[in-house]
């Protein structure tokens, strides 16, 4: 009577201790550490960990360990200090490219490291760091790309040398006025021949025929996919520069991207970072017109005067050949042929054919690349804090067209590997294919998140022991093995979020202590009936069998109600709130388990197959 | 040891409708006290920045004020919290001029103010929530309750039936309406952490409420002879002692 089966139990058994190892990586101290991940991603090279090594003993630093993870490199040490001045020490050894990150690591041994434990992600209340919403205009990215359209139709027009009249942009599509149907049909053969993805309509005038040019929605939804994901990946390469590790950079709804840097202290950096748009456009050099001229006034039609970084003037055609969004990559190296430092930069589709056509008309002709940027400078006037919005555009590189080519090229004539560094590094952070504005942040600092921490383990430790000497007085045994079976749960739950790595937040601890309070419910109503049927005057046996079944359904409905609740709290919860969602969710599951199986296993265990005269409960 | 020895017979039934005027009264206190006294909305649902600074010695909150004044943060609400060397600061958004860009960077603004007069001042934690996320905050704070409610009642309707599932639904509303009142009545902060603390508890009353719910449904099976008052008086009783004992142990 009362026994469970053999593989009950061991189910019961196999819970309890891989919970206990996957809550084990909790326990150990964590170490400040320094993650050195190679250019772009690609991993460190072998000589690398000895140079770390040798340049830290130099300095004097003391390191605890270097490890290698993922083609990464891992420098331990044994306090913050060491880890900051090492970051100095080890920007000086690292290849070019090269990122240093600062991070806290545990110290786990092998064997745990080998099953993949690690201790619970904490969420920025608990860690400090910055969590910031973004919203990406998304009416400027369709403005940009009809402008595109218009620059490029009336160059396809010019070319195939149809005649028109004028062309305008209106909202998302663009009307070319034609004289008469007949040019009007010619520029419409020409124009949807070249652009497949707008949509054409004709409609006769008084004065023409115009022809209008619209970008479809399927179009439109591209062009908003495509500048919420350039956003994404330009924020991250700025992110890595910042050296924050495991930057979180997701795509949240529609239109937003949220940011989230763990261990960050300086918000204003990131802002200005953030605030900053740039954007990037290739063009020729007007070499049929002499700066001289355009300087002392007389700047022709189809050109523009521009500054390069030192300051001396270059004049450049007003046609935009490539922009921004269309690089796909740029790096810095060597040219093999010269060694010469060098940039190289790939191109998409459409940039590359528009490039192949440039380039083979111009052989011999320098081309120009110019920085467009958006900045705050942020000022000090008379003891006043000014902020300014400033338009940057520089040239930033001039160079010959020695051979057509579209798709990759490589640029020379820079001065220095330095140099090459710095403008593959604009190339790749430049291109924001839309502005964005901050809408939400919310900083934590790391000494107000490790106060939480402390607090909130204060706060569930004397909560879970209030609770458990409660239940002892009241329920004598019982309420003994209600308690084991209340740390059982406790340690299903840990283990169970750091398998999944859940993030836990302040709220998350919050519902671990109420997840408690609902496990003793459960057990509570196990309790009462066992005490009802004792009370009726069945054995004891049979009170603690009926006890267990009939409370089962009773602990389900109301577990599955608090379910309801925590799903919903999920699904329109953000951060900490989501936080408490996930940490309620698991702990109803767990609760379930160890409070039925649980608790009825050990109870078997006890009592079960005895002749039992009375139950202490 | 025991809250009862035997099972309690109190007649809960009989006495109900002086529970449902005590209900209704509190309810109406609570609706009123909303409605007159208005509630303390955090930032999460009207937008704005708020600042929590540590000071390395205790600060007079009026020359946190001047100094706030000087650079044109004149509504800001200044407070102690917790200590007298804590300070929290909240800025709606209309206080922080016109310029959208530059709502986001106002933190950043007051911090340079605030580090002018006093260099020993360290900045905890700021939130700054705009105007269209506040508004988000506020519908998706308020859609969720009425997914709750509306989840609760079908998972109850179906496992009970429908008149239990609408009453229970009514007695929800009482618990997060006296809570919602009391946050009220004493100006305590109602931000989306107490937002998610109510709909925590609905889902806490509602345990209850099934509880004893699947005991009436038990008695309904097993007492033939008694009336349905005497029935659902039973259950009450049944699961009283549980009632309070968790309770008692959830707080």
């Amino acid at each position: 009577m009362n026994r469970y089966p053999l593989w009950k139990n061991l189910t019961v058994l196999v819970v309890l201790v891989a919970s206990f190892i996957y809550a084990l990586p909790n326990l150990f101290s964590q170490d400040p550490s320094m993650e050195i991940s190679g250019a772009r991603g690609t991993s460190v090279d072998a000589g690398l960990a000895d140079k770390v090594k040798a340049a830290l003993e130099a300095a004097g630093v003391k390191l605890k360990a270097v490890e290698k993870t993922h083609g990464k490199l891992l420098v331990r040490f044994h306090d913050t200090g060491s880890q900051l001045k090492a970051q100095d020490v080890v920007a000086t050894v690292i290849p070019d490219g090269a990122t240093t990150a600062l991070t806290t690591v545990p110290d786990l041994p092998g064997w745990l490291v080998g099953i993949n434990a690690k201790p619970m992600y904490l969420g920025l209340d608990l860690r400090g760091g910055i969590h910031v919403l973004i919203d990406v205009d998304m009416d400027a990215a369709i403005e940009q790309a009809v402008d595109r359209y218009a620059g490029d139709m009336r160059t396809l027009l010019r070319d195939k040398k149809v005649r028109y009249l004028g062309l305008t942009q209106s909202g998302t599509a663009i009307d070319v006025k034609f004289a008469n149907a007949e040019e009007a049909a010619k520029g419409e053969k020409e124009l949807s021949d070249e652009f497949r993805n707008l949509s054409f309509s004709q409609k006769a005038e008084s004065d023409g025929v115009t022809l209008r040019a619209a970008l479809s929605l399927a179009e439109q939804k591209v062009v908003k996919k495509f500048a919420l994901e350039q956003n994404i990946t330009t924020l991250r390469n700025r992110v890595n520069a910042l050296g924050v590790a495991e930057p979180i950079i997701q795509q949240q709804g529609e239109r937003r991207i949220v940011v989230q840097l763990p261990g960050v202290q300086d918000p204003s950096r990131l802002k200005e970072i953030l605030g900053a748009t740039a954007t990037l456009e290739y063009r020729l050099v007007d070499t049929e017109h002499s700066v001289e001229d355009a300087l002392a006034g007389k700047v022709p039609p189809s050109s523009k005067l521009y500054k390069d970084r030192e300051g001396r003037p270059v004049l450049l055609k007003k046609r935009v050949i490539i922009t921004g969004n269309q690089i796909t990559d740029a790096s810095s190296g060597v040219d093999q042929r010269s060694n010469a430092p060098a940039v190289f930069v790939g191109l998409d589709s459409q940039g590359a054919r528009r490039m192949r056509e440039v380039t083979t008309e111009n052989v011999g002709k320098p081309m120009a690349v110019v920085f467009i940027e958006n900045r705050t400078v942020t000022r000090v006037v008379d003891g006043q804090i000014v902020k300014r919005k400033v338009r940057v555009e520089e040239v930033i590189s001039v160079a010959n067209i020695l051979e057509p080519f579209g798709r990759r090229f490589q640029t020379t004539g820079l001065d220095s590997p330095t140099e090459a560094r710095d403008l593959a590094l604009l190339l790749r952070s430049g291109a924001l294919a839309a502005p964005i504005e901050i809408i939400e942040e919310r900083t934590i600092g790391p000494s107000l998140g490790q106060d939480n921490i402390d607090r909130g383990m204060t706060s569930m430790a004397v909560g879970m022991i209030g609770v458990m000497i409660f239940v002892v007085i009241y329920y004598r045994m019982m309420g003994v093995l209600a308690n084991l079976s209340l740390l059982f749960n406790f340690l299903v739950i840990v283990g169970a979020m750091s398998l999944i790595q859940a993030t836990l937040t302040l709220p998350g601890i919050a519902g671990i202590v109420l997840t408690v309070g609902m496990a003793v419910d459960a057990n509570v109503l196990i309790y009462e009936r066992i005490r009802e049927e004792l009370r009726l005057g069945n054995s004891p046996h049979a009170a603690i069998h009926a006890g267990f079944e009939r409370a089962f359904t009773t602990i389900l409905d109301s577990q599955l109600t608090t379910l309801i609740a925590a799903v919903i709290l999920f699904s329109f919860g953000t951060g900490p709130v989501r936080g408490f969602a996930v940490t309620l969710f698991i702990g109803i599951i767990s609760t379930l388990f160890t409070a039925v199986v649980g608790t009825r296993a050990m109870v078997n265990l006890l009592y079960g197959g005895r002749r039992l005269s009375q139950v202490s409960v | 040891m025991e809250f009862f020895k035997k099972t309690p017979n109190i007649d809960f039934m009989g006495k109900r409708r002086v529970w449902f005027a005590i209900s209704a009264a509190i309810v109406l206190l609570s609706l009123l006290s909303v409605l007159f006294r208005g509630l303390n909305w955090g930032i999460d649902f009207t937008g704005g920045t708020l600042l929590e600074l540590h000071y390395a010695e205790p600060v007079e909150l009026d020359s946190v004020r001047a100094a706030l004044d000087e650079k044109g943060f004149g509504g800001a609400v200044v407070q102690h919290f917790g200590s007298s060397r804590d300070v929290l600061i909240r800025l709606a958004l209309e206080s922080q001029g016109g310029d959208e860009q530059a709502s986001a960077h106002v933190a950043d603004q007051v911090m340079l103010a605030l580090r002018a007069k006093n260099a020993g001042v360290e900045l905890r934690r700021t939130e700054f929530v705009g105007p269209q996320v506040g508004a988000e905050l506020a519908e998706n704070g308020f859609l969720a309750l009425l997914y709750t409610f509306g989840g609760i009642l079908i998972y109850v309707g179906l496992r009970f039936e429908w008149r239990l599932a609408v009453g229970s639904v009514l007695a929800l509303f009482h618990d997060p309406i006296l809570i919602v009142g009391i946050f009220s009545l004493t100006h305590l902060e109602f931000d989306l952490t107490v937002l998610a603390a109510v709909l925590a508890v609905i889902g806490y009353s509602i345990n209850d409420t099934v509880v004893i719910f699947d005991r009436i449904r038990e008695n309904f099976r097993k007492m033939r002879k008694e009336t349905p008052e005497q029935v659902i008086n039973a259950a009450i009783n049944q699961t009283l002692s549980r009632t309070l004992m968790t309770s008692v142990t959830t707080m």
